[in-house]
């Protein structure tokens, strides 16, 4: 239908854009702004799908053998180990089946395809067939549901294409969109097969009641599907397809005439998954039904009764607790009925509680574990663990609940094992370090409780399971109880899987079991080392190539686990590795040579040397290699070869090094991060052997190399290689080439990073006094790059001046630095801070050289022209200036007049506040050095007249800076104006000195000696404060101080104290209490632990519990304290003593 | 702040004193104290060689003996544990 010709309309409606803008408010109405982060805190949603094959196991029951053998019952009968290898192999011969139909459409298909592709032109009558394939399959299209819309799309695509491109284009546009090559599974089918049959069916068409051979007690932990929205086969919507397809020369082609779209695409997504034909549990629609008619769906309720309130509540939590959720006549309910109750309302609170709630339902759950039996709680917690929505934090509290109830189950756990194993293995290999740390936690407790034997008689069917994803978690699995129950004792078992004849998988697995074992052990199965090789080692003959790769990689693990030791564990498979390795392409060839590489480090020198050069010829050849896998570990084994001792410098210099630099060192090889980091690491570590001017010689012209990136490449392996070695091999024309290649990748440089600047700063301060012929030059270049344009380039240039300034010095360019001084300072006015902070660090490091009377610009006028920068708030520039300042007052403060000192003293203030601690330290000890050149007075004045402001981090870094004035200047000085700061009425003031005091005799130690007796008035007063602060801050004075004066004679004045904290001791506080018992603790020191025990004797037995308490805890610590000094103190008792027990201490009582 | 606190720096510092031997709490009785402190006592003598020697003097037995006769005294110095109060 074109835009021109009139429509026929019978009716008038509002305009589209206002129809839609109701629309679109109707559904703001109802958004809910969580939606999207709720679906990031899903595991499910997050997980690939592998990690997410999780959802198609089954779990069985498994009997437990020891049990039911004690009953005389039968064992198999319940569904034991026969009865699960018996599904096991079912559901094994069910995909071989599903398989053989897959490949021979398969082949089919290709035959197909075959034809076409040899025919560059296909005959007519091809295309003819094709178009009629196509006919058909978007006739097909509409039976199917989920994938219509997308053939929609193509469809529509080709015919855009078509409506430009005219009658010549067609042909081409057929062939383009003909499906064979593109087309997925799901497209083909229905076209050539009979409507109504499908014969592939997927796990997920799969219902267990539809299943003949459904397990006696299948669990399904979930339905999946369930409540999830498909992202990935969800519907292209008019506005993505927009965004794809160019605008310009594509119109939008209405669809033919008599086409209607089956349900509006929206209306479609919002229909929940479940509708598609996917299965369910049946208890999951009961339950939504019953949460449905207590009308529990609508409004999700936080409050449940006999719950209590709880912190969240998810709609699908309904389904799992519809049977709390409404009120219920307990008195018709049978005990187990009740006890399941109980157990859900435990679960609900632990999932869904506030922190407290949590707490005390999962000490209830796990004290009652054995009561509630171990399948009511099983029969609860798992199914909430494969829930789809679950998130990392109710699975790590289901999780831990599950550990608990294990430890107090023990072995009730044995028919459970398989069903927890189901749940729990998929934490292993979560990308969630935690959580597999929590995985490998149950898997052992559980192995401890249910023994060995159980555990390898439920994990055994799922060893040569169809699915990879069962076999890898299983795998897993096994090697976390391996390493809690000892290797020794699975060894056996190891042995007869790896040699397994029945299946490959078998064999696949239990070497994996090896390799896992390796990997989470790791030096641990040294003494296990020759049987677990042992084990392995007749894996690298194998038929099957997957189990030849595998034990390849087992063996790489089981040497990297042993290095250095072990090397004669090995014997036995270094003959075939190493003629496997001529054998084997692709990726058998990696995994040999990656094994090779791990072993090869164990060897000793002179077969390390006889093995690297039979490889050696192979790794050359796959230098060429385009498999990127493969790149990176040929770079490995060439870096693990060059690191052993036996391999000769000559021999990498002649046999490696060409080939490695013709196929390495090329431009392309620096576009790929990680390849990029793996050529530098080996070439560093081959430099190692062939020495720098080698590899620098080979690399140094490439530093003009007009693509940056290699030259970055080149730049850092230089960096790393010089750092490593120094630059002493370097002849002279090889440093000539070498300053002159880094001068001019400095220059090039267009993206401003750490690179250059470290290369150039790493080579100019390892070639020291010999760049002394090339500073004229630097530093030129320096100067000129100072005023560019770009304030990158400007601080870049600041950046190399603050590294080179040392060499300059040590070159005897004095010259050359006071030009650069200058012109820094003239840059000072700089506005960008990250160039300003780069130009004062720079200035800094030239003082730090010259020292502060040879500075040129000459201090004094430096220091004025800094006091402004103090004020910028930059933290960069904070620290930068900071520095140089504290700098400047330390060495040269004499060069400027008192009055400057003071302004900056007053600038300082403003640095207390700085969020970093660094500044902050600065601006503290600057205070010290500024005290120490203008005397204490002014600037302990500043500070004091500082404790009245209203910021706490300023008042607390005041007191610092008064303690360290005190320090520097002598306590005399100080303690007399803070003493009499505190006599002020202000609250803030008063604590100030206090903390100031504090920290005073925190830092001058023994001599607070001359100053207890002048103090002891200010803390009586402030130790019978009434405020709590006061009394904290003075205790923690008396600690000090009584540490300080300890064996000084002063404990008169220090029991007075003591007499004045004690009634403290019942404080609730935390810090008040925290800091009143330090104070008692110094005063054991002080006054020796027998006063302090007179004190404490007192209380020990008081009627009152909270007196007890307290006087117990001082006890303790004081007996941990002293507790041989106590037993002379200890009262006599004697007079207690009654019937049999003496309580006479007679061998004190003797005298001679 | 302080709730943090109160759940962990004090607890902890308990659950650290209940670690030592010799330690006590709030319901500790006095036979329980006393026998801790008759142990702490006799591993004094035996810990310190003038003390035992002291010892050995006055009772007129060898060194060796004193150290014995202190180190075996230290099970059940005041006697067997008296009988629980029913309750």
């Amino acid at each position: 239908m074109s835009e021109d010709t009139p429509r026929l309309v019978d009716s008038f409606t509002a305009p589209k854009e206002v129809l839609q803008e109701f629309a679109d408010l109707a559904e703001e109405e109802n958004v809910d702004p969580f939606a999207e982060t709720a679906s990031k805190r899903q595991i499910a949603s997050r997980q690939s799908d592998y990690h997410n094959r999780r959802f198609n196991r089954v779990a069985v029951d498994s009997a437990d053998a020891f049990k039911q053998a004690e009953d005389g019952m039968d064992v198999d009968a319940v569904g034991g180990y026969k009865e699960a290898m018996r599904l096991q192999r079912l559901e094994k011969e069910e995909q071989r089946v599903r398989r053989a139909i897959e490949d021979k459409e398969r082949q089919a298909r290709e035959e197909g395809q075959e034809k076409m592709d040899l025919d560059k032109t296909p005959p007519r009558a091809e295309i003819r067939e094709a178009a009629e394939e196509l006919a058909a399959m978007a006739a097909a299209a509409k039976r199917k549901r989920r994938w219509d819309i997308e053939e929609l799309a193509e469809d529509e695509q080709k015919m855009k294409v078509d409506s430009i491109g005219g009658g010549e284009w067609s042909k081409e546009a057929l062939e383009d969109a003909a499906p064979k090559k593109r087309r997925s599974r799901w497209d083909a089918t229905p076209a050539d097969v009979p409507v109504g049959e499908t014969p592939k069916r997927s796990r997920w068409d799969q219902t267990p009641a539809a299943a003949p051979d459904a397990p006696p007690v299948p669990i399904l932990m979930n339905a999946p599907g369930f409540m999830t929205e498909d992202k990935h086969n969800r519907y292209l919507t008019d506005e993505e397809l927009d965004a794809i397809l160019p605008t310009a020369g594509y119109s939008v082609v209405t669809p033919p005439p008599g086409y209607a779209p089956m349900i509006h695409p929206r209306k479609l997504m919002a229909t929940p998954v479940t509708d598609l034909g996917g299965f369910q549990i049946k208890e999951s629609s009961d339950a939504a039904a019953v949460a449905a008619a207590a009308g529990l769906v609508p409004e999700l309720p936080t409050e449940i009764p006999g719950v209590g309130n709880l912190a969240f509540f998810k709609p699908e939590d309904a389904q799992y607790f519809a049977k709390i959720l409404k009120e219920e006549d307990e008195t018709e309910l049978s005990v187990d009925e009740m006890k399941e109750r109980k157990i859900m309302r435990l679960l609900l609170k632990i999932k869904n509680g506030t922190p407290p709630v949590r707490k005390t339902a999962l000490r209830q759950i796990t004290d009652k574990a054995r009561e509630f039996g171990a399948g009511p709680l099983f029969d609860k917690i798992l199914p909430l663990l494969m829930e789809r929505t679950l998130e990392d934090q109710e699975r790590h509290l289901l999780v831990k609940v599950i550990d608990r109830v294990l430890y107090k189950l023990d072995d009730l756990v044995r028919p459970y094992v398989h069903k927890i194993l189901v749940v729990i293995e998929p934490l292993l290999i979560d990308e969630d370090y935690y959580a597999r740390v929590e995985g490998r936690e149950i898997i052992s407790n559980l192995s401890k409780a249910a023994g060995l034997a159980h555990m390898i008689s439920t994990m055994r069917p799922d060893i040569d399971h169809a699915d990879e994803y069962v076999r890898n978690t299983t795998a897993r699995a096994f090697s976390v109880v391996a390493s809690a129950l000892g290797i020794p004792s699975l060894l056996p078992f190891l042995k007869a899987v790896c040699r397994s004849k029945k299946s490959w998988q078998a064999r696949h697995t239990g070497i994996r079991i090896v390799q896992q074992i390796a990997i989470m052990m790791g030096c641990a199965v040294l003494p296990h080392l020759r049987n677990l090789v042992d084990c392995v080692a007749h894996g690298l003959q194998d038929e099957q190539q997957k189990v030849r790769t595998m034990t390849a990689l087992a063996l790489a693990a089981l040497a990297e686990a042993a290095a250095p030791y072990g090397i004669e564990s090995f014997d036995n498979v270094l003959k075939p590795l190493w003629l496997g390795i001529r054998l084997h392409r692709g990726k058998g060839l990696a995994a040999f040579l990656k094994a090779i590489g791990f072993i090869i480090p164990l060897m000793d020198p002179e077969y390390a040397s006889y093995y690297t050069k039979e490889v050696t010829v192979i790794l050359i050849r796959e230098f060429q290699t385009s498999d990127e896998e493969m790149k990176k570990i040929v770079l490995k084994v060439v870096k693990q070869c060059a690191a052993t001792e036996g391999v000769t410098p000559h021999y990498i210099k002649q046999d490696i090094l060409p080939d490695f630099f013709k196929s390495f060192w090329v431009r392309r090889m620096a576009l790929d991060r990680r390849n990029y980091k793996q050529v530098v690491e080996t070439t560093v570590e081959l430099a190692q052997k062939a020495g720098v001017s080698e590899i620098v010689g080979r690399v140094v012209n490439e530093l003009k190399d007009e693509a940056e990136p290699y030259r970055k490449m080149v730049m850092e392996t230089i960096t790393k290689v010089v750092s490593s070695l120094g630059a002493s091999d370097i002849d002279e024309r090889l440093e000539v080439r070498l300053v002159d290649g880094i001068i001019y990748a400095f220059q090039e440089q267009t993206t401003e990073d750490q690179v250059m600047l470290d290369g150039f700063g790493t080579v100019v301060n390892a070639l020291g006094i010999r760049v002394k012929p090339y500073l004229t030059q630097i530093v030129s270049t320096i100067l000129w790059r100072l005023n560019n344009k770009s304030a990158k380039v400007r601080q870049q240039a600041a950046d190399l001046t603050s590294r080179l300034a040392v060499v300059i010095k040590q070159c005897g360019e004095d010259q050359l630095l006071s030009k650069l001084g200058l012109v820094l300072f003239e840059q000072l006015g700089e506005e960008y801070p990250d160039t300003l902070g780069s130009i004062i660090a720079a200035e800094g490091a030239i003082a730090n050289v010259v020292g502060m009377t040879q500075m040129n610009p000459p201090v004094k006028d430096l220091l004025p022209r800094m006091t402004p920068i103090l004020r910028n708030r930059h933290e960069k520039v904070q620290e930068a200036s900071i520095n140089l300042i504290g700098r400047i007052a330390d060495r040269g403060a004499e060069f400027v007049p008192a009055r400057e000192w003071m302004r900056i003293c007053f600038e300082l203030l403003d640095l207390l506040k700085a969020h970093k601690k660094a500044i902050r330290r600065a601006a503290v000890n600057s205070f010290g050095y500024i005290a120490k050149s203008l005397g204490p007075q002014d600037v302990l004045q500043v500070l004091l007249t500082n404790l009245r402001v209203q910021e706490r981090q300023s008042r607390v870094c005041s007191t610092v800076a008064i303690a360290i004035v005190a320090e520097t200047c002598g306590p005399f000085t100080c303690i007399p104006a803070i003493l009499n700061e505190y006599r002020t009425a202000e609250l803030n003031v008063r604590t100030g000195c206090l903390k100031a005091l504090s920290f005073v005799f925190e830092y001058v130690g023994p001599q607070s000696a001359y100053y207890a007796d002048s103090v002891v008035t200010m803390l009586e007063d402030a130790l019978t404060d009434r405020d709590l602060v006061h009394r904290q801050t003075a205790s923690t004075i008396v600690k000090h101080l009584a540490l300080g004066v300890a064996g000084l004679g002063c404990e008169d004045s220090m029991l007075h104290l003591m007499n004045l904290v004690w009634p403290n001791c019942f404080e609730t506080s935390p810090h008040v209490i925290g800091a009143v018992m330090e104070a008692i603790e110094a005063m054991r020191v002080t006054l020796g632990p027998g006063v302090l025990l007179s004190y404490v004797l007192q209380g020990l037995f008081h009627p009152a519990r909270k007196v007890r308490e307290v006087y117990w805890r001082v006890y303790n610590s004081l007996y941990l304290g002293a507790a041989d000094a106590l037993v002379p103190f200890y009262p006599d008792v004697g007079e207690l003593s009654e019937g049999q027990n003496v309580y006479d201490r007679y061998p004190l009582q003797v005298f001679i | 702040m302080s709730s943090e606190l109160r759940y962990t720096a004090n607890t902890q510092l308990e659950h650290l004193h209940a670690r030592y031997t010799g330690t006590g709490h709030a319901d500790l009785t006095k036979y329980e104290w006393l026998t801790h402190q008759h142990r702490d006592t006799l591993a004094s003598i035996v810990g310190h060689p003038t003390l035992t020697s002291y010892l050995a003097i006055a009772d007129n037995e060898s060194i060796g003996r004193v150290k014995f006769e202190m180190t075996e005294r230290m099970l059940q110095p005041c006697g067997p544990p008296p009988p629980k109060d029913e309750d």
